[in-house]
């Protein structure tokens, strides 16, 4: 029987395995939301902006470990897209948008609502494609799902004019995909392995850098072996948080610019530094000559161009994290390392980082950790860019793998707000806490319409001391205090939450911190709480940019004292 | 690892698609690097194409390029045969003024380069000439006197020398290389 394009995608989708779509329609998309309704078992969520289709699709893909599906319709629909391709291509998230485009006689002819989202993407994405002919769709899915899944994850655009969309073919999903230049590598080099193995047996103060691709890889229990196996302490990176269990009493925490003092000298100290699914990122390394200057280095990374773009490796080890720990963990001699751990220790003790000092006013530090202990490791926190997502890294020791999420690597402010969507949507069943900053909730609150529309119970706290934190921090710091454009009117959240229909509440004040996160979490749907914290402070430790791990600030607390907030500048 | 700028010579190739060469000179672009010379035709394989690029620029730069270009999806091989023993050749086409009192000269230049002359008018001459770059501009700055009113280079093609898949294979039929420090090293990788 034939089939239309656009039920060809359906029907193609269901084939991958996908149960829910994050999209918005379009003039260029509308044969595909024509045959949406018959099928039941794809479930949609319109969303009020694409960009939030994106965000959403990428948090469920996180998650579920499944390629995250959105779509939108042409020009600015899937321009719209853009921020959240990107943000899913420098976090390897494995994401398949499909744009409609316009009507394929009017490409290139700047048809209404035309814009060339496969040239403009190209740089964003793993891969994209533009299918000119109905029989070509069913394999083009098939291969942006097995390219975005597999390897190095990411996102894969497929762009459908609406034409297309419209004509018919017999649909027969191929098994197979016919893609020559792509074989991604899996299994580690044996010798390397044995040689990796080595440098463990012969290190003295070894310690291991967990990144994104122990999480993507799902190889938290390789990873929990070997760090036992060897005794190696292990620092886990802003994505990596979560692909080593928090509580464990291995895990050091995050590393790099508002890392653990611990381990930026740690880092600096150790013999042996292993990179596993984690790319030397600036904000990691600071300063890449002053780098770990005692360590041979160890790479594990599954993608080719990783190794040696920052670093000079010792040894260089491409593969699936899973498949090269499993490896590894046959060859790797028991080993203790108390000498190393108990330094470690005395540094942990001698500069505590993350101490939250007793005052009456509202610590943003102190809303975070209170938000963690009352919901635990059971939840999930989606957070967005910015100083509150620096404090969430620094106080979330989660246990769960994807219990995380967050924008790593491009940054992007607003994503947490349908993030967060996304989360819920992977696990109905389980809290999900939106750790906002005031200035990206507001770029992405629009969806709160979606989070009514849909009925979920997330969580929105909203870290608000208005003003842009992060970026006046480095005012303060860095541009001697001249805070320009840094300070934000604010509607009022809370009205705002209830025009939506999400129940608010303020907190002003200390006492009312605890209660309103306990309402928040006994209540069955949605919440918004607006934090309103002490304006001035900031994130500490910091590794001024540019600057050498060894340079690590630590955090100005010593015992109660409360920092005074900084001289001058725009109120 | 700073290292100084060298002209690379890369051979790719990728599947015949609509885009490939866009996503190629995209990563080149990404890094900021110019291309040099670029030359893309068909290869002996169907629905392949062979393409040569070159490029000046430090070593580990170019070779973070090229890792890059192995991940587009049509890439099927690529190879940076750099300081390699390889043919190299290119063609030009030259069109000089030959008015009648300097055509003889200009003929003599021809066939001392083994060149060879294509088109004749009244007041000029095309010239085909083939070769590496050397013989190409020693033979354009050999004509100039005479007034070169178009030049027209196809870039540079060039094949290793010897038998073919001296290349490092990882085991399918997809070959990786690059040249400079990390070459024994990358080879092993896959």
């Amino acid at each position: 029987m034939k089939l239309t394009g656009a039920q060809i995608i359906m029907e193609s989708l269901l084939a991958e395995g996908v149960d829910t779509v994050f999209g918005y329609p379009g003039g260029s998309n509308l044969p595909m939301y024509d045959a949406l309704p018959q099928y039941p078992a794809l479930r949609h969520v319109l969303v009020r902006h694409e960009q939030a289709a994106a965000h959403a699709a990428d948090a469920y893909a996180r998650i579920t470990g499944k390629a995250g599906v959105c779509w939108a319709t042409s020009g600015p629909g899937a321009t719209n897209l853009v921020t959240g391709i990107a943000n899913a291509w420098m976090d390897s998230v494995p994401m398949v948008c499909i744009t409609g485009s316009v009507v394929s006689w009017l490409i290139g002819r700047d048809g209404f609502q035309e814009a060339d989202i496969t040239g403009i993407t190209i740089p964003i994405t793993k891969h994209n494609t533009l299918v000119l002919n109905v029989e070509d769709i069913a394999s083009s899915i098939k291969e942006a799902f097995h390219i975005a899944t597999t390897g190095r994850p990411g996102p894969v655009l497929v762009d459908i004019p609406r034409d297309v969309q419209q004509q018919e073919a017999e649909f027969k999903y191929p098994e197979t995909v016919n893609l020559p230049g792509y074989q991604p590598p899996m299994v580690g080099d044996p010798r390397q392995i044995k040689r990796a193995a080595q440098l463990i047996a012969e290190s003295e103060r070894p310690v291991i850098l967990a990144g994104h691709g122990v999480v993507i890889s799902r190889a938290w229990d390789q990873l929990v072996q070997l760090a036992e196996t060897a005794q190696i302490p292990v620092i886990t990176t802003l994505l990596g948080i979560g692909g080593f269990p928090g509580t464990h009493e291995l895990n050091m925490g995050m590393p790099g610019m508002h890392g653990m003092y611990w381990n930026n000298m740690a880092i600096s100290e150790a013999d042996l530094v292993m990179g596993i699914g984690m790319r030397f990122d600036d904000r990691v390394t600071g300063s890449l000559k002053d780098f770990a200057p005692k360590a041979k280095i160890i790479h594990i990374d599954i993608d080719p161009a990783e190794i040696g773009k920052n670093l000079p490796v010792a040894v260089p080890i491409v593969g699936d994290v899973k498949n090269v720990l499993t490896d590894l963990n046959r060859e790797v001699q028991p080993a203790r390392h108390d000498q190393w751990r108990d330094w470690l220790k005395e540094q942990r003790d001698s500069h505590p980082s993350i101490a939250i000092p007793e005052t009456d006013k509202i610590l943003p530090q102190y809303v975070i950790k209170s938000i963690y202990d009352a919901s635990g490791s059971d939840a999930y926190y989606v957070t967005g860019v910015g100083q509150h997502q620096m404090w969430a890294a620094q106080y979330f020791w989660v246990d769960k793998p994807n219990g995380f999420i967050t924008s790593g690597g491009l940054g992007t402010m607003g994503f947490e707000v349908p993030a967060a969507i996304g989360a819920q949507f992977a696990d109905l069943k389980s809290t999900v806490w939106s750790i906002c900053g005031d200035g990206g909730f507001q770029m992405t609150s629009q969806e709160l319409a979606t989070v009514v529309e849909y009925e979920l119970p997330i969580k929105y706290a909203i870290i608000n001391n208005g003003y842009l934190g992060m970026v006046r921090q480095w005012q303060e710091l860095f541009y001697k205090n001249n805070l320009s454009s840094v300070r934000m009117y604010q509607p009022d959240f809370v009205k705002l939450a209830e025009a939506y229909g999400v129940r608010a509440l303020r907190v002003t004040d200390k006492a009312q911190v605890q209660s309103s996160i306990d309402l928040a979490l006994s209540h069955p749907g949605p919440v918004l709480i607006d934090f309103q914290v002490e304006e001035y402070e900031n994130t500490f430790p910091m590794v001024p940019p540019g600057a050498a791990l060894q340079q690590t600030v630590d955090s100005p607390y010593q015992g109660s004292e409360t920092r005074t907030p900084a001289a001058g500048g725009a109120r | 690892m700073p290292s100084r700028a060298q002209h690379h010579t890369i051979v790719a190739l990728v599947e015949d698609k609509p885009g490939v060469l866009n996503r190629i000179a995209s990563k080149w672009r990404q890094r900021g690097f110019n291309i040099e010379s670029l030359a893309v035709g068909h290869s002996e394989i169907p629905g392949q194409s062979r393409m040569t690029f070159t490029v000046d620029g430090a070593t580990h730069d170019v070779d973070q390029v090229t890792k890059q270009l192995f991940k587009v999806i049509e890439v099927v091989e690529i190879t940076d045969i750099t300081g390699e023993d390889v043919v190299a050749r290119e063609l030009a086409l030259i069109r000089v003024a030959a008015p009648q009192e300097s055509r003889v000269a200009i003929i003599e230049i021809v066939n001392m380069f083994r060149a060879r002359i294509i088109d004749v008018a009244f007041e000029s001459l095309i010239i085909e000439v083939t070769g590496d770059e050397e013989k190409i501009e020693a033979m354009y700055e050999m004509l100039l006197p005479f007034g070169v009113k178009e030049l027209m280079r196809t870039g540079r093609i060039a094949m290793s020398r010897g038998g073919a898949g001296q290349n490092v294979d990882d085991g399918s039929h997809r070959r990786y290389r690059s040249a400079g420090e990390g070459k024994a090293q990358v080879g092993s990788l896959l």
